[in-house]
C-alpha cells in the first residue's frame, strides 16, 4: 500500500524501543529484525504515532517542521515495510 | 544520520548490549578441535539455577531484546527449559546453539511450543566425512537428526550454523541447498583461533584464495544468509559486505561465561578481555558501564601497523580475537589479511608468544592430535 499523510499508524505490539543516545533501537520479536532508529524526533514519531489521527497530526503535534515531512515520510514508509508498523 | 555516524556512535558503547552471548555449560558431550570455549568438563562454579535467572532479570531491566546461549552443549543444564522459560516469560528473545544431540522427538515439540526461540544448529561439513573430522565421530548423524525432529515437530525456521574452514569453504552451495530443504537459514561464521581453535588453526582456517571465494559468495547471497557480522576482515576485496562491519566487542556485545565471567566477546575467553563478573557490586550492568576494559574498547580505534594502508576504513583492521590468539598486537593487520599484511608480519616474527585461554575445560583425551603452536 502507499503510505500518506493521512495514514494512521501504530507501533506493531511486538516491538520493543530501546532509547539510545543515537536515538533508539527498535526489535520486532516476531520477524527478529533490529532497526536503528537515528533520532530522537524519529523515536518521538514512532512513540506517538497511535496517539493522533494521522501521520500528519503526529508530525504536526511532535513540532517536526513541514520541510522536514517528507524524510519522515520515507522513514516511515521503511518501518512500515520491515513490520515495525502498521496501519491502524 | 549516516551509516558512518551511527557506526561511530556504536563504537563508544550503548547503554545496554544489543544483544549478548552467554555460555552456560563448559560441559559437552562433543570436543570439536576449534571450540572456541575449550568446552567438554563443566565447572563447578557454574551459575546455579537461581544465580541464571537473577542474571535474565538484570538483562530484562536493560531492556536487552535477546541473547544467544551456548556452551559446551546448553541442553546439557537440567535447568535449560527452566532457563529458558524464565528468558521467554521476561520478553527476552533467546537463540541458542547446539550440537542437536538432546533434541529428541519430545524436546523438538516442547520447543517449537515457545514463541521467542532460535535454533542455531552446529554442522561444519556438508557429509558426515567433513564434518566429523571437525566435530568428533558420530557428530553429522546427531546434527542431521535433531533437524529432522525439528521439522517433523513444525518449529519452522530453524538455523543451520557453519564455521567456515579450509575443508568445507567448497561446500557453501549444497550448505545453502540443505538449509533451503528443510526450509532453514544457512548462517556462516568465520573461525577464529580461540580456544582449542588455537591448536586447530593452521589445519583449518581459510587459505588466502578461499578468502576471496568465501567473500564473492557472500556478495552473490547477501542477505539470504546470517553471518554475525563476522567477515568484515574480507571488505578490503571490493564493496562492503551487509552489516555494521565493526567489531562490536565490548561496544555492542559481549559474553557472559558459564561461571559469570564477562568478557568482551565470546572469541576471547582470556583474562586480558576479562571485564569483571556478574557477582561483582552491581552486577553486569556495573560491569558494561563502568569497566576500565570496556571503557577502553569504546575509545577510537588506532590504526596502528594498518595506518599506511587505504583499506583500513573497510575491514577496521579485522579481529581483535584473531590477532590476540596468533600472537600479534591488537593494532597489527588481521591474520588473515586479505592483503597479506598479517601473514607477511606472522612469517617475520622469529619467536612470538601465543597466549593460552585461561580457561580450558577440555576432556583429557583429545579426539586429535593439536599441533604444537605454542612458540614460533
Amino acid at each position: 500500500m502507499s503510505i500518506t499523510l493521512d495514514t494512521a499508524f501504530e507501533l506493531d505490539p511486538r516491538v520493543s524501543l530501546r532509547t539510545e543516545p543515537f536515538g533508539a533501537l527498535a526489535y520486532h520479536f516476531g520477524n527478529r529484525k533490529l532497526v536503528f532508529l537515528r533520532h530522537p524526533d524519529v523515536v518521538a514519531v514512532v512513540r506517538d504515532l497511535a496517539k493522533y489521527q494521522t501521520l500528519a497530526d503526529t508530525l504536526t503535534a511532535i513540532g517536526v517542521h513541514q520541510d522536514r515531512w517528507p524524510s519522515f515520510v520515507s522513514a516511515v514508509e521503511s518501518l512500515h515495510s520491515s513490520d515495525m508498523i502498521r496501519v491502524r | 544520520m549516516s551509516a558512518n555516524t551511527l557506526v561511530a556512535q556504536l563504537k563508544q558503547g550503548i547503554d545496554a548490549p544489543i544483544c549478548l552471548t552467554w555460555e552456560i555449560t563448559y560441559a559437552c558431550n562433543l570436543q570439536c578441535i576449534h571450540c572456541l570455549s575449550s568446552s567438554g568438563r563443566r565447572d563447578p562454579r557454574e551459575l546455579t539455577t537461581r544465580q541464571a535467572k537473577a542474571v535474565l532479570d538484570e538483562l530484562r531491566d536493560l531492556q536487552v531484546f535477546y541473547i544467544n546461549i551456548g556452551g559446551g552443549e546448553p541442553m546439557i543444564r537440567q535447568d535449560f527449559f527452566d532457563i529458558l522459560e524464565h528468558a521467554e516469560m521476561n520478553n527476552i528473545g533467546v537463540k541458542f546453539s547446539t550440537n542437536g544431540t538432546y533434541i529428541n522427538a519430545a524436546n523438538a515439540r516442547r520447543l517449537a511450543s515457545m514463541e521467542y526461540i532460535d535454533i542455531q544448529i552446529s554442522l561444519d561439513g556438508i557429509d558426515a566425512a567433513t564434518n566429523d573430522a571437525v566435530r568428533g565421530v558420530g557428530s553429522y548423524a546427531l546434527a542431521r537428526q535433531a533437524m529432522d525432529h525439528l521439522r517433523e515437530a513444525n518449529f519452522g525456521q530453524f538455523k543451520i550454523s557453519v564455521v567456515v574452514n579450509r575443508h568445507n569453504v567448497d561446500q557453501l552451495d549444497d550448505f545453502k541447498a540443505l538449509a533451503d530443504s528443510y526450509g532453514a537459514q544457512l548462517r556462516l561464521t568465520r573461525l577464529r583461533p580461540s580456544g582449542r581453535g588455537a591448536d586447530s588453526w593452521n589445519d583449518l582456517h581459510p587459505t588466502q584464495v578461499q578468502q576471496r571465494q568465501i567473500y564473492e559468495w557472500l556478495i552473490n547471497h547477501g542477505d539470504t544468509v546470517l553471518t554475525g557480522d563476522s567477515f568484515f576482515h574480507l571488505n578490503a576485496l571490493g564493496q562492503a559486505l551487509p552489516g555494521l562491519n565493526m567489531c562490536g566487542a565490548g561496544r555492542v556485545v559481549c559474553l557472559i561465561d558459564p561461571i559469570g565471567d564477562v568478557y568482551a566477546c565470546p572469541f576471547v575467553i582470556h583474562d586480558q578481555f576479562k571485564a569483571g563478573s556478574v557477582h561483582d557490586l552491581g552486577g553486569f550492568t556495573h560491569v558494561w558501564r563502568n569497566s576500565d576494559l570496556f571503557l577502553s574498547l569504546r575509545q577510537p580505534d588506532s590504526a596502528g601497523a594498518c595506518t599506511s594502508c587505504g583499506n583500513y576504513d573497510s575491514c577496521q583492521g579485522g579481529c581483535m580475537a584473531a590477532k590476540f590468539f596468533t600472537g600479534l598486537a591488537l593494532d597489527d593487520p588481521d591474520p588473515e589479511c586479505v592483503l597479506g599484511h598479517g601473514q607477511q608480519l606472522l612469517d617475520l616474527a622469529t619467536v612470538k608468544l601465543i597466549p593460552k585461554p585461561t580457561m580450558d575445560h577440555s576432556r583429557g583425551v583429545r579426539l586429535s592430535t593439536p599441533r604444537p603452536i605454542s612458540v614460533r
